[in-house]
């Protein structure tokens, strides 16, 4: 096999490249070859163009992230944000946790269990890199319409491919949400977040600094993986007649990546790394040169020592390979037996492959040198392909439709207007999709294992306990809304921020950090752009005024079928700090008699809201306005309080309104409610209006008997509107709304909790097979259509960082 | 019976953990000259009537297999007592 | 004198903390034990946790029984160690011919955790004996294969012999055979169960505080022996 060598590129310039095939344009090729000082080898154009897609070189957001750290709050409590692989967030002195949520969609949509599985894979190795234990993970998920047969092929290989790799690691499973939109058809949205502890002082780098350590690759041998996401296959379009030009898609070991997880944790507490960073979507290519980048080093690989699964694999084949259950450690010499010993315990491979060189001269950068067989394959500047890459200001137009789009508002649509067309619509509403149980779903999660999970889904938030004598937690909530931001990209990030800050503060938990997932069409069209830019503007002007930074996160571009993009889909994780775990509040009501307060005001609210879309179909108008001020009036005032005992439980109001927030908290411990509605909410359709509105900024609280007065007098005092509106019923077995309707338990259970269960339970698991099998069909086309809208780019999913001055993400 | 006997492994280049995990165990039983080990499903067919292979092809590759990541084969199993 | 539980950690163990923590709640002095060492360093009982051992390639506890800790074990257990195997403990007992019968896929093909129901069928054996005949409980339920099936024959003799030690009640998670949640040996030292007890001792994380029973038998029992 002859390999083309960095002597033969210089002897051969004129030699022709497939770089446009690779998704590289004509001035990015030319200034490859001008950073070179001649044409790259075949290796070399592989990793530019691995690391010059959008996928690591944020070429197309890059302008626009930048505002995360320029509005950033300065907090320090920030041990690492941005440019880490995770933000880490100091929560006590000794204690540090990190958390970021990544996406996964398109490989989920091709292949929907290894998809998911190996998004939890990706996101837990950048957790694990930070030097932190993952603790916990939580997904949000999107979907297209509940009832299409693609979706009886993609919701469950994708909740059990979750499942299927988070239970094998041994992680609790505690939030998230499951959403469906047509907009996600042919483009579903799994976005995965982990959560990790670690101890302060255990912090780990991935600069590769120290010229003469060792550079060790550890964990699973290096195949073909997804080598079609890289290579020249990848965007071209992928049809039912050629099987082998699909891209190869990652299959995930979680048995091994729970040994390397065991692994790198025990070398961490000995402190014997001094670099490490995870191999992901970009692979060794970004491993090295982020590695060395980060240092402003030099490193020679020796690749024939990389351990393959292949033989025949070639140099830019290694190079290129997303292989999971993968780490790159940086060690010092006289550490490497100690390394391999701790590897072996745990039976990983672990493999001297290069070592760490200075440069040649004091302002030089160092020099990537990787040799196959003797033969010099690659001798590039690594910080060229890490920091050099093309940016792009695309240009942004606000959406043709959109004037047109918020002048049809929901406000206008006709509402039930007496007790029995209301009955109907709350029980129409609760059996929704989209408001429904989703016990089928999160039952197949563990949510016990580690033993520290204090609250999981369907609460507000997941709690985990993370320290046993110190009682010290976090709560974790990750939300977004399409159809908000659809009609308001601005209002519809701030909103997804505001709830997910009020998931977290209801469980009396202080907000202090946000993660987010931007998952949005192709940036080559003007108005996904604007979307995009106003999106950004939105969170960071949210965080901004919340004071709480953006640690990190990343984009997902190209979610598009045909010239049709999903909704603009920003993704927002918010992180808080409970002192004292045990004092957290859950969601359901648990005791007689509790006086139920309504916090906050209620709006005419209904445009882009749940019931808009369900009964009419509809989306139109401007979404709910956003007042984070008060947000974090309320969440203030919940953990205050808390805090004093006045308070039972708390819930959110969300998607579906006040009414949806009373069956979640009744149908929890299988309690009722009687409640009346204010006078200026009695007459034609205000009941409705009272039940139904998206309002945001509103949470129901059940205060003990006896606590009224105190907790009102808080409300009061703090300048924030409360609303007495009913008790707590443990004897009825009903859902009562004075004056309205009346509706018992286990008739609200019903319709509640059937939905899930009805389209893809297991019971009718036959004929989900014939659908799943015609609905793999309409993949593969619907896949194919999406193609060519990707072939721009070298890979079909292209996801960064939210971070301007990061390095490649791995996936 | 005639039946038809379709054998699903993972393609070659796809990785295969139980099998890596298979082959990583024999050693602590003794065997130590076993390269790899690689797992797949064996799915048996009874038609009816007469085996019919090509009925049998259409429902490995659309149904038995997952062709983004498995291969398949489809053959007769000879009449058996 | 102090009880000590060994927690055995084979690679893939996932509940083994927490079966170490609740062993401690329980007020036992906990011992780690790992896979691939023979020596039990003299521990009164053992513990093979959840989780899934060797990734649970192959088949659930079928590479975990070659372990040389597992080949200690089976040694120890004619002198009357006593076992609890939870879980994928359970599927290793099962698999080590430890236990009758095997754990297979859920009959509804879902991994499902669920706060489980649990009838006590027999408070006679090691680690059991603080429960109440008949006595119902909660404890979380999780796994993706965990429906117990034996013969007929196999059955029915555990049934007369009492070896029944907890069946589901209100609900089968997972079409096991008669319902069974755990069973036991002849000597009813070794047991094996597939809900999680090690899940069931704190208020602030569990469903409720029955698994603590478990760890109040062991320590009661080995009370008894030593006398």
């Amino acid at each position: 096999m002859s390999v083309d060598t960095v002597g033969h590129a210089a002897a051969t310039p004129n030699e022709l490249q497939p770089y446009l095939e690779l998704g590289l344009s004509e001035d990015e090729y030319e200034r490859i070859r001008q950073i070179l000082d001649r044409r790259p080898t075949q290796s070399e154009l592989a990793m530019y163009s691995i690391m010059w897609s959008e996928h690591c070189s944020y070429k197309s957001s890059k302008v626009h992230l930048r505002q995360f750290a320029d509005k950033a709050p300065r907090s320090d409590r920030l041990l690492a944000g941005m440019g880490a692989n995770a933000g880490v967030v100091r929560v006590s002195d000794t204690v540090a946790v990190t958390f970021k949520v990544e996406s996964h969609n398109h490989p989920s949509f091709v292949e929907p269990y290894q998809g998911a599985a190996t998004g939890v894979g990706g996101i837990v190795r950048d957790i694990l890199a930070m030097g932190a234990r993952p603790v916990a993970v939580m997904d949000s998920l999107r979907f297209g319409a509940a009832g299409h047969p693609d979706t009886a092929r993609v919701l469950p290989g994708v909740v059990a491919g979750i499942g299927g790799y988070g239970n094998c690691l041994g992680l609790p499973n505690v939030g998230g949400e499951v959403v469906f939109d047509p907009s996600y058809q042919g483009n579903p949205l799994v976005n995965a977040l982990c959560l990790g502890v670690l101890p302060v002082d255990r912090l780990q780098s991935k600069a590769a600094s120290g010229a003469g350590n060792v550079v060790v690759l550890m964990g699973a041998k290096t195949g073909r993986d997804g080598i079609g996401g890289v290579s020249v296959l990848a965007s071209a379009t992928f049809d039912d007649e050629a099987d082998q030009r699909r891209p190869s898609v990652q299959v995930g070991d979680p048995f091994t990546e729970k040994l390397l997880i065991e692994a790198c944790l025990e070398l961490f507490e000995a402190r014997l790394v001094v670099g490490v960073q995870d191999l992901g979507g970009a692979g060794l290519t970004c491993a090295l040169t982020e590695t060395a980048a980060a240092a402003g080093t030099g490193m020679r690989v020796w690749l024939e020592r990389v351990p393959l699964r292949e033989p025949s694999m070639e140099p830019h084949e290694i190079l290129a390979s997303e292989s999971q259950e993968r780490m790159l450690l940086v060690v010092e010499p006289d550490k490497l037996d100690a390394v391999l010993k701790t590897a072996d315990k745990w039976g990983v491979l672990a493999t001297a492959i290069g070592e760490v060189t200075a440069p040649t001269a004091p302002d030089e950068p160092g020099r990537l040198a990787v040799t196959w067989r003797d033969e010099m394959v690659v001798d590039a500047p690594p910080g060229s392909l890490v920091d050099d890459g093309p940016v792009y200001a695309r240009p942004m137009r606000e959406p043709a439709d959109l004037i047109l789009l918020q002048a049809d508002r929901a406000e206008t649509l006709p509402r039930p207007a007496d007790p029995d067309a209301l009955r109907e619509t709350v029980l129409r509403m609760a059996a929704s999709p989209n408001l429904c149980d989703k016990t089928w779903v999160t039952e197949q999660y563990d949510r016990y294992v580690l033993g520290n999970t204090v609250l999981a889904q369907p609460q507000d938030a997941g709690v985990i306990r993370i320290d046993e004598r110190g009682g010290l937690g976090v709560a974790l909530s990750v939300d977004g809304n399409g159809r908000y931001a659809r009609l308001d990209p601005y209002v519809g990030a701030r909103l997804a921020l505001a709830e997910a800050y009020r998931n977290v503060a209801v469980t009396g938990a202080r907000p202090v950090a946000v993660t987010d997932c931007l998952n949005f069409g192709s940036p080559e069209d003007p108005a996904v752009m604007w979307q995009f830019a106003e999106a950004v503007r939105g969170l960071a002007e949210g965080c901004a005024e919340l004071n709480i930074p953006v640690t990190g996160g990343n984009v997902s571009f190209y979610n598009q079928t045909g010239a049709a993009a999903i909704h603009p889909t920003p993704v927002v994780g918010v992180l808080g700090v409970l002192d004292d775990v045990s004092q957290r509040v859950p969601m359901g009501f648990d005791q007689d008699g509790d006086v139920i307060i309504l916090l906050g005001e209620t709006h005419a609210e209904l445009s882009g809201s749940e019931w808009a879309w369900e009964v009419h179909g509809h989306l139109g108008g401007v979404p709910p306005q956003v007042d984070l001020a008060r947000e974090r009036l309320l969440g203030e005032v919940i953990a205050d309080a808390a805090a004093k005992g006045h308070v039972s439980s708390a819930h959110d109001l969300s998607d579906g309104g006040l009414v949806q927030a009373l069956i979640e908290s009744c149908m929890r411990r299988g309690l009722g409610a009687r409640v009346a509605l204010p006078d200026e909410f009695t007459a034609g359709s205000m009941p409705f209006l009272y039940l139904f509105s998206e309002s945001a900024g509103r949470a129901i609280v059940a205060v003990p008997r006896g606590h009224e007065k105190a907790f009102t007098a808080i409300c009061t005092e703090r300048g924030l509107p409360w609303t007495g509106i009913g008790v707590v019923d443990a004897h009825g077995g009903e859902l009562e709304i004075r004056g309205q309707f009346t509706i018992p338990l286990d008739e609200l259970r019903e319709a509640w909790s059937g939905t899930l269960p009805r389209l893809f339970g297991a019971e009718a698991s036959g004929a989900a097979l014939e659908t799943a099998d015609e609905a793999s069909e309409t993949a593969l086309e619907a896949a194919d259509e999406a193609a060519p809208e990707t072939a721009a780019e070298a890979a079909p999913e292209t996801e960064t960082a939210a971070d301007p001055e990061a390095a490649p993400e791995a996936e | 019976m005639a039946r038809v006997v379709v054998d699903v492994m993972l393609k070659p280049e796809i990785l295969d953990p139980q099998g890596q995990a298979v082959a990583n165990a024999l050693p602590r039983l003794g065997v130590t000259d076993v390269s790899s080990v690689r797992i797949g499903r064996r799915i048996e067919i009874e038609f009816e009537g007469e085996p019919d292979l090509d009925r049998a092809n259409e429902i490995a590759g659309r149904l038995l297999a997952n062709p983004v990541i498995e291969e398949y084969a489809v053959r007769l199993e000879g009449s058996s007592p | 004198m102090t009880t000590r539980i060994g927690i055995v950690t084979f690679p893939g163990s996932l509940d083994d903390g927490d079966a170490a923590r609740a062993a401690r709640i329980g007020g036992a002095e906990v011992v780690r034990l790992w896979h691939a060492e023979s020596d039990l360093r003299q521990v009164d009982a053992v513990i093979l946790p959840g989780g899934f051992s060797y990734g649970d390639y192959l088949r659930c506890g079928a590479i975990a029984r070659f372990a040389p800790v597992m080949e200690a074990i089976t040694k120890a257990v004619p002198d009357g160690l006593p076992v609890l195997g939870i879980c994928n403990g359970f599927q290793i007992l099962c698999e080590a011919h430890l236990l009758p019968g095997a754990l297979t896929r859920n009959g509804h093909l879902h991994f499902r955790t669920r706060d489980q129901a649990l009838r006590i069928e027999s408070p006679d054996t090691a680690w059991t004996n603080a429960y109440e005949p008949g006595q119902e409980i909660i404890i979380p339920v999780k796994n993706g294969e965990g429906r117990y099936v034996a013969d007929d024959h196999t059955l029915d003799e555990l049934t007369a012999e009492g070896r029944i030690v907890a069946r589901y009640a209100g609900g089968n998670p997972n079409g096991s055979l008669r319902d069974i949640a755990a069973v036991a040996n002849e000597g009813g030292t070794v047991v094996g169960i597939m809900p999680h007890p090690e899940h069931a001792v704190e208020t602030l994380t569990g469903p409720s505080l029955d698994g603590l029973g478990f760890f109040a038998s062991i320590l009661k029992h080995l009370v008894g022996t030593q006398k």
